[in-house]
């Protein structure tokens, strides 16, 4: 087992998963509100599971992302200015204003982007991972997929190509229970999406996704035994998402209880991180709310510096466009 | 004809309309199910199923899990086996996860088994720009099925002609596409409560006029009429043909009217370069060479991806001003 975190790492890992709560409820009240353009999936709910595993990544190591992909953007040091910019569609975004919500991305922090088709990042970061071991300077690759996206071809391609490669590699599943509106039990066979794991020979292992050290100190094995050039490892974070499959209320379709979402919310990962870093004495209460109100701070500066900055001028359409 | 046994005819969105058809599918062809993402529950993301579970049950109405090369390699094996399946592909930029089922499998099934297999399938999808949902669900790739022998690809513009294409595709024994516009989903209009169907291959004038041929489909139409009324005032006398269906194509109804016109444009929202426009601008000088005054001109998005700003993709996706200023940079005016 990887050592337990450190004081620091779990002040760390409480920030980031501040930072993305407070971002991306910001950006839900803005595209309820109508001043977001296109759709927004968000990830509120599922911080434990971005912030458990990018704790372990620097800027060299890949993370491919999905359409659900502001929290590991965030997680990966992605600040908010240019975040929210490209989410508004203005020139000062991360991607100039071509990507939006659905392919933001940022090459310098390791993001190789959210993505608008659902199952597409796990072959692509078996080629960041190749690139990696090729490059041989201890880098991996780490792919962010749903239980949904489990269900795709192109999940299967990947898992085997990166055993049979030896990559160093790591699949996150984050298993909120659905893909849009169909609950796990309706699309797949199975309970744990691990289990998918041994047939690709490599381990497959659960984790609570809403408890931010059991992600991290899970992920810290996996990444050890890939770094260790033994291969890649599919790490389930079981998780929930606290509002609708796009925005905050979404279409009003009721495909899931109220119940079951208080349930879950009950086990909200921040509360659940605050109250052990508080009974640790690494965090009072006062001491996280300081926290919650920097960061907010951040965020509401984010937003102001999207919304002064200036929509890309239609010359640039042609921008980058070489065939 | 077929198409105009009305019974009582209401003003209906598209949308609904595309819901009427399936419903009157599953209703008259008891071999007919519908398989996709969410369409079960959720009624479909655009929300055009809505319903058909609770009337039709799960064994017809079916949620498949995200898994589209599976969802069409389902939708080709019923069809060979006996079923009349309605495959839904949520959007059509997502072909690219079934693309060998497409057109190595559904296209070519029926020729290379010597005629023996029949491939009765539908396939629903979602096309078009316009809603600030980036590059990777906001595209019209019909040229991908046009190119491929095999295939038949409608578009509807409007509620009468989703609702009468989509009969008359899954009453049609080979492989269909009805490409949807996302767009165009509460768009509304006629639409006869009784169940017909419009023909694939034909296309419709839906204004006429002397001087100058549009030929277009799908949303464009709409906007081809809007600048027809404007080109009015310049004398331009525009008639209008929308194809509805690209494959096969109405070629007869296209070179009769340029014929008469002697000029024409074709518009359609996909990329210009290497799209429709390039194969319908050929097929008139064909067949109507001698009868030209002027070069076909093409109107179509610009060679790049669909970017997501909306300031971008406002000048990105054609428009009513766009098809003036073409057909006036056309005339020479
Ligand atoms: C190839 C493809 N198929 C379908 C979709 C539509 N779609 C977008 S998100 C989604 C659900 C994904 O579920 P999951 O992988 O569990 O991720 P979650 O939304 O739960 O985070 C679907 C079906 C898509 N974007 N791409
Ligand atoms: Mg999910």
């Amino acid at each position: 087992m990887t050592a337990q975190p450190t004081d620091e790492v779990l002040l760390d890992m409480h920030r980031r998963m501040v930072r993305i709560r407070n971002f991306e409820q910001e950006a839900g009240k803005l595209a309820e509100d109508g001043k977001i353009p296109g759709a927004l999936h968000l990830y509120v709910g599922q911080e434990a599971v971005a912030a458990g595993v990018m704790t372990h990544l620097s800027d060299q190591d890949w993370i491919t992302s999905t359409h659900r992909g502001h929290g590991h953007l965030i997680a990966k040091g992605g600040e908010f200015g240019p975040m929210f910019a490209e989410l508004f569609g203005r020139a000062t975004g991360y991607c100039k204003g071509k990507g939006g919500s659905m392919h933001i991305s940022n090459m310098d922090l390791g993001m190789l982007g959210a993505n608008g088709i659902v199952g597409a990042g796990p072959p692509i970061a078996v080629g960041a991972a190749f690139s990696c071991k090729t490059q041989g300077e201890g880098h991996v690759a780490a792919t962010f997929f749903g239980d949904g996206a489990s269900n795709e071809g192109s999940f299967h391609e990947a898992a085997n190509m990166a055993s049979l490669y030896k990559l160093p590699m790591l699949f996150v599943c984050e298993n909120n229970g659905y893909g849009e509106y169909t609950p796990q039990a309706n699309h797949q066979a199975i309970v744990d999406v691990a289990d998918r794991a041994p047939g690709y020979g490599m381990p497959g292992v659960v984790v609570d996704g809403m408890d931010a050290v059991a992600v991290y100190e899970a992920a810290g094995e996996a990444l050890r035994r890939a770094r260790a050039g033994e291969g890649p490892t599919l790490l389930e974070c079981k998780t929930y998402r606290f509002f609708d499959h796009v925005g905050v209320r979404g279409m009003g379709l009721s495909y899931r209880t109220d119940e079951e979402l208080a349930e879950w919310q009950k086990r909200d990962p921040i509360t659940l991180f605050e109250a052990r870093l508080a009974e640790l004495e690494i965090l009072d209460a006062d001491s996280a709310q300081a926290v919650h109100d920097e960061v907010l701070a951040g965020v509401r500066a984010g937003i102001e510096f999207a919304e002064a900055s200036p929509l890309p001028d239609p010359s640039v359409l042609l921008d980058d466009v070489y065939a | 004809m077929a198409e105009a046994q009305a019974t009582e005819t209401r003003e209906l969105p598209y949308v609904a309309a595309i819901n009427e058809a399936v419903r009157t599918v599953l209703t008259e062809q008891p071999n007919a199910f519908v398989a996709g993402e969410d369409v079960a529950g959720a009624g479909s993301v655009f929300g055009y199923y809505r319903g058909l579970l609770d009337e039709f049950g799960d064994g017809r109405v079916v949620d498949t899990p995200i898994s589209e090369e599976g969802i069409v390699g389902l939708g080709v094996g019923a069809a060979a086996t006996g079923l009349r399946p309605v495959i839904d592909i949520m959007f059509m930029d997502f072909m690219g996860e079934c693309m060998d089922e497409i057109a190595n499998q559904m296209a070519k099934m029926r020729y290379m088994f010597g005629g023996s297999a029949k491939l009765p399938i539908t396939v629903l999808t979602m096309s078009g720009a316009g809603m600030n949902m980036a590059a990777q669900h906001s595209q019209s790739l019909e040229v991908w099925l046009c190119h491929l022998p095999g295939l038949k690809v409608v578009m509807p513009s409007t509620p009468y002609d989703a609702k009468g294409l989509i009969i008359g595709a899954a009453r049609d024994d080979n492989p269909v596409f009805v490409a949807l516009n996302k767009m165009s989903l509460r768009l509304k209009g006629p639409v006869p409560e009784a169940s017909y169907e419009i023909p694939i291959g034909e296309a419709k004038v839906v204004r006429e006029g002397t001087n100058f041929t549009i030929v277009t489909y799908s949303r464009m139409v709409h906007e081809s009429l809007k600048a027809a009324e404007e080109l009015a005032a310049d004398g331009v006398d525009v008639e209008v043909i929308d194809l509805r269906s690209l494959q096969p194509l109405d070629t007869d109804t296209v070179i009769a009217s340029v014929k008469k016109t002697q000029r024409a444009a074709v518009v359609h929202e996909a990329v210009r370069f290497a799209g429709m426009g390039g194969e319908i601008a050929a097929q008139i000088q064909e067949h109507a060479f001698d009868y030209l005054d002027a070069p076909v001109a093409r109107v179509g998005a610009p060679f790049s991806p669909v970017p997501f700003s909306p300031a971008l993709e406002q000048s990105y996706v054609p428009n009513a001003a766009k098809i003036v200023a073409e057909v006036r940079a056309l005339l020479g005016g």
